[in-house]
């Protein structure tokens, strides 16, 4: 195991922080070698990148915390404009010691201001001699502010003149973060996934104070068996295996099995496991709902799921314009003829189109239509007549609100309205079988 | 009131504050069209009283009707966070994720209705769970900034209002200098709650009481469908990392189904949502409950006729779903009707009828003299009395006051009866008189429904029901008329519970008649030898299986159908044959049409093929504004200057392309564009 060694912090502090972050020892050490000394200046930036949940932002804490390094964490999803980030960060500094508490709003509207106020709070609380650390979780939503804001980041240690170092955690690589104008390149570091090993470690250093490790340490992993498949998020693991070790307890509480049982008690969570990741982890029934039907005993087939509620109802014209819309997205205009006049002839469908309509439409996804389109096929449609009344338009208007169609390019006053039709197939064969409608006999990729 | 936009769309007019003024100015037109002898005033109040009666119930439908939805709500949200306060240390919470509760609310495509919904909803909330309510729409957060200063304004005002009123301005303008992130609103949320804690409730007790120590905040999200997928994600990420510090809980109010959910989230937004389903009732049924309330029942003197509600049913069922704007037709129709027919006045409840028809006037009296309905029954008359109706005003007001209870007596009896029919028919397969009562009302206001073939039908399918099906049905029958507040039917539930005897009585003759019979046939065929006589007696045998082998129980079966004709026969007669019919009923279905179906399209293209039209409309739209100042607004003759100005407007939304000249060969758009030339 290589032990944390570093001659700047004392051994303890760096014991303590080693059994706190299991598995990103040489990560830690590797940081630590970039930190330096407490006074020495660091690297100006530094970048960190790695999956959901590898410990890129507990690590940080972590880290931070327990060496006691003066430092300012910024969650940057929530501090969605440059003015709140900037204010959030002045802020959080001259809280940092309760004493100097001050209550004075801070108004810093640019970077300019950011640099001088950054200046003085440095100086009112007398970090000119420790390196500072500004860590910016999320970092990915800085390219959606001012486009100053990430390049002056960067290189904030130059244009403060002071010992800062930026550290940046994200989702996603540095090559999507650099500008085309160019900026200073970061530090760069990588936190690879927990390895299944991994989280098997991690998870089974929290037992439950009831039972005893290796216990605890067998149910994480028949866990990971039924659920490294589809999940290796960490929290998400984290969060089921509490849901669920009632469950495995549940013969050892009864007295059926005692704890070395681990053949009795794995037949008794695997099926139990498996529905867990039908429905809990698909948020199909939410984990409140789950751990009252353990507490009940009850079947989790009792209760229906999100996606069980599909069906829509809508009202008679509704539905004959939704279809309406669903024909037009999905042919071709030229196919209109064809499908909707009496007397269209037979036309033969190899010759008849050109090439590029011989591909599957409902490969390509729907095309939009203008209104007249989506109105003529509807009254060629529906059986008995229908008057272009108000209700009529103003049922397009709330189909659009439903999300059911969408409307293209509303900016243009002079043509009429275009719209796309955006359900599924299966949807609008659910709805046209409910008003007897054959709509797959309308349909030219089903020719 | 005005706009300078050129755009196409609706524009919409909030009313200005004086209510009151408007409300005498319907009086006014109420009374200005028709001339004094008709009762205009009385006619007015009546409409007035009336209508409030009805909106009181169909708001007491509506409370009823959510109740359960709202019960089921809040237990949810009083359990949502139970353990905010108590900070358990177990280690199953403390491993477990703090998702935030979700409540995913269904509540049908009738988005008009849905505003009811939120409103009684934020009522039940802020009476029993907590003062923190935050309403949100779709088109308030294009962004997420937005959203968290729209959630901030109304979290704050909502404490604000508590308190006295003067305190609010400073308030307001401080609120624009707080910064909109979640940590100003955790610092309000811990600034209030520990606020409530130390005051002692002298003033406050009976707010404070009904919520706890710390009450969720509550974040309604109006229309789910329509808010973009990166301003719910944002949300939903910030508030998660927070949840140990506000308690929030959120609803999604959902139009389609609960999996735009999973299409606007992706999983790792969901994983911090702990949802739960809530559905509310159907549209469907909350229209029936409403019919069956407002219509099929004898408290409102006011009915309508088959065209109409025939008319209002369909644009429910074809067009919108929404409940609302059926009883705002409703409404309309109560409003013409009482506008429309000067004898309305007599539409009242029965304690009234008698001192209203003995003060109408002679000019109503000939009103009546005209009702087609009373024509009909004149001439049915022997002549002598006919002459008196004619010519003698007291002794019509006494047979109308008598036809009138007559009326009165009919209607009640027609209900009863309509939903003893309706047990019958709803369970028959196929459902030939429909599944709805509302079907088989319609089917008998419009005529005799003996006479349908469907009707003939359904006696057919009545008549092979089994037993067990038949002894509920008039069960249930005896139950409707037992209850119903018609004085007639002592006699019909007594013969009805003599059926329900006779079947009990069967039960022990019959099987071993059944036997009997079998038997002695089974000996005949086996006696006879002869091939003649056994085709014979087999001819014979089964001619008396057609016609002659009815058991006891179907004889009875036969009886109770036949019993049931009859009362149909009796009491649901259409009501378009009772005399004077046309007080009670609103029949004018063309009139409704033409104000609920506008066909804008149509209308557009006959304004712009006649010139003279589209001035009009357009000096009616730039007059709006104005008052009405009596005479010369009436007038065919056009201000010059709107003239002017209306010859101008046309040429330059022609020369955007907006309208264009119909090519015709009487260019009429061109030739008033361009005078003569």
């Amino acid at each position: 195991m290589p032990n944390l060694d570093h001659p700047a912090y004392p051994a303890d502090d760096l014991f303590h922080l080693e059994s706190l972050v299991p598995c990103r020892e040489s990560q830690v050490s590797m940081l630590l070698s970039i930190f330096g000394e407490r006074q020495q200046f660091s690297f100006p930036s530094i970048f960190i990148y790695g999956h959901t949940s590898s410990g890129k932002t507990y690590v940080m804490q972590t880290l931070l915390t327990t060496l006691q390094l003066p430092h300012v964490f910024v969650n940057c999803v929530e501090y969605f404009t440059s003015r709140l980030l900037l204010e959030e960060i002045l802020i959080q500094l001259q809280n940092r010691s309760p004493g100097t508490e001050q209550t004075s709003p801070v108004h810093c509207d640019t970077l300019n201001d950011f640099v001088r106020l950054f200046k003085q709070a440095v100086a009112s609380q007398k970090l000119q001699d420790e390196t500072l650390y500004i860590v910016l979780d999320r970092a990915e939503q800085l390219r959606e502010m001012e486009a100053n804001i990430l390049p002056a980041f960067l290189r904030l240690q130059e244009l403060t003149d002071r010992n800062v170092t930026v550290v940046l955690l994200s989702e996603i690589v540095w090559e999507l973060f650099r500008p085309n104008i160019g900026c200073f390149e970061p530090f760069t570091m990588y936190f690879p996934d927990y390895s299944i090993g991994h989280l098997q470690k991690i998870l089974s250093q929290n037992h439950p104070p009831e039972y005893s490790a290796d216990f605890y340490a067998a149910y994480i992993n028949i866990l990971l068996g039924v659920f490294y498949m589809v999940c290796r998020d960490l929290k998400e693991l984290q969060h089921l295996a509490a849901l669920n070790f009632a469950k495995y307890c549940e013969p050892v509480v009864r007295g059926e099995a005692n704890e070395r049982d681990t053949r009795k008690l794995w037949k008794n969570i695997e099926p139990h496991l498996k529905k867990a990741m039908q429905t809990v982890y698909l948020r199909e029934i939410s984990s409140s709902q789950w751990e009252r039907l353990q507490h009940d005993g009850g079947e989790p087939g009792q209760l229906k799921g999100l996606s069980a509620h599909t069906h829509v109802e809508l009202p008679y014209y509704s539905k004959f314009l939704l279809i309406a819309a669903y024909i037009a997205s999905y042919n071709p205009v030229r196919t209109d003829k064809r499908f909707f006049l009496k007397h269209h002839g037979k036309i033969r469908k190899t010759n008849f189109m050109k090439k590029h309509e011989k591909t599957s439409n409902h490969l390509l996804g729907p095309k939009p239509f203008p209104l007249d389109r989506l109105l003529a096929i509807l009254y060629s449609i529906v059986d008995n007549r229908v008057v272009p009344t108000a209700n009529i338009f103003s049922q397009i208007t709330s189909l659009v609100t439903l999300q059911l169609l969408s409307m293209v390019g509303q900016n243009d006053q002079l043509d009429g309205p275009r719209y796309k039709c955006t359900v599924s197939l299966d949807f609008i064969r659910a709805i046209a079988r409910t008003v007897n409608f054959d709509i797959i006999k309308y349909l030219y990729d089903f020719l | 009131m005005s706009t300078c936009s050129v755009s196409k769309g609706c524009f919409v007019f909030k009313p200005s504050t004086k209510k009151r003024r408007l409300s005498e100015k319907t009086d006014h037109y109420f009374r200005s069209t028709s001339n004094d002898s008709e009762d205009t005033v009385l006619r007015f109040i009546t409409c007035q009283s009336l209508w409030s009666q009805i909106k009181s119930e169909t708001e007491q439908i509506q409370e009823d009707m959510n109740k359960q939805l709202l019960d089921n709500l809040v237990s949810f949200l009083s359990r949502s966070h139970s353990d905010f306060q108590e900070k358990t240390t177990e280690w199953t919470s403390r491993m477990k994720f703090r998702e935030i509760p979700t409540a995913a609310l269904v509540l049908g495509v009738n988005v008009t209705d849905h505003d009811l919904t939120f409103r009684g909803l934020s009522d039940v909330l802020q009476n029993n769970i907590t003062p923190y309510v935050a309403l949100l729409e779709a088109k308030d957060c294009p962004g997420i900034k937005n959203l968290m200063q729209k959630l901030m304004g109304q979290l704050m005002n909502c404490d604000i209002d508590v308190d006295s009123l003067e305190d609010e301005d400073c308030v307001q303008v401080s609120q624009n200098k707080i910064r909109c992130s979640m940590p100003s609103l955790i610092s309000w949320y811990e600034s209030v709650t520990k606020k409530t804690d130390s005051e002692t409730p002298s003033e406050k007790r009976n707010s404070s009481s009904r919520h706890w120590q710390s009450p969720p905040v509550v974040v309604v999200f109006k229309d789910m469908e329509s808010f973009t997928t990166k301003v719910l994600q944002d949300f939903i990420v910030i508030s998660s990392q927070h949840i140990h510090e506000l308690p929030l809980v959120l609803i999604f109010g959902i139009a389609t189904s609960p999996m735009i959910i999973h299409r606007l989230l992706p999983h790792s937004v969901s994983s911090l949502l702990c949802i739960e389903l809530f559905q509310s009732l159907s549209c469907k049924e909350h229209l029936s409950t409403i019919i069956d309330k407002l219509l099929l029942t004898s408290h409102f003197p006011f009915k309508l006729g088959e065209k109409v509600l025939q008319v209002l049913i369909n644009i429910f069922l074809y067009h919108d779903f929404s409940v609302q704007n059926f009883i705002k037709g409703f409404q309309l129709c109560i409003v013409e009707h009482f506008y429309s027919q000067p004898l309305s006045v007599l539409c009242c409840h029965l304690v009234d009828i008698k001192k209203r028809v003995y003060s109408l006037s002679h000019d109503q009296c000939e009103n009546i003299r005209r009702l087609p309905s009373f024509r009909r029954y004149v001439e049915k008359q022997e002549s002598g009395k006919q002459i008196e109706l004619l010519t003698n005003d007291s002794f019509l007001k006494e047979e109308t006051e008598k036809l009138l209870e007559d009326l009165h007596v009919y209607h009640e009896n027609y209900v009863s009866i309509l939903r003893c029919l309706h047990v019958f028919t709803s369970s028959l397969p196929k459902y030939p008189l429909g599944k709805q009562i509302r079907e088989l009302h319609c089917a008998c206001l419009e005529n005799q429904v003996w006479e349908t073939n469907e009707y003939e039908s359904s006696l057919q399918l009545a008549r092979m029901l089994n037993k067990t099906d038949l002894v509920t049905m008039l069960q249930q029958c005896v139950e409707i008329l037992v209850s119903s507040s018609g004085k007639e039917f002592d006699k019909t539930v007594k013969h009805l519970k003599e059926f329900l005897t006779q079947f009990q009585n069967l039960e022990a003759s019959e099987a071993s008649q059944e036997q009997d019979v079998s038997v002695s046939s089974q000996k005949e065929l086996q006696k006879k030898t002869d091939l003649y006589h056994l085709q014979k007696t087999l001819l014979e045998l089964k001619e008396s299986r057609r016609s002659k082998k009815l058991t006891k129980f179907e004889m009875l079966r036969f009886e109770v159908v036949d019993y049931i004709d009859r009362l149909v026969r009796k009491y649901l007669v259409p009501a378009g044959d009772r005399t004077l019919h046309e007080i009670v009923y609103f029949n004018a279905a063309t009139v409704l049409r033409g104000h609920l179906n506008a066909a804008p399209r149509t209308a557009l293209h006959t304004a712009l093929n006649n010139p003279h039209w589209y001035l009009k409309a357009f000096s009616t739209v730039v007059t709006a504004a104005e008052e009405p100042n009596g005479d010369a607004a009436s007038s065919d003759q056009v201000d010059d200057i709107i003239h002017a100005r209306f010859i101008r407007a046309v040429s330059e939304l022609e020369l955007l392309g907006f309208i264009k000249p119909s090519k015709q060969k009487t260019d009429h758009v061109a030739r008033l564009t361009w005078g003569g030339c």
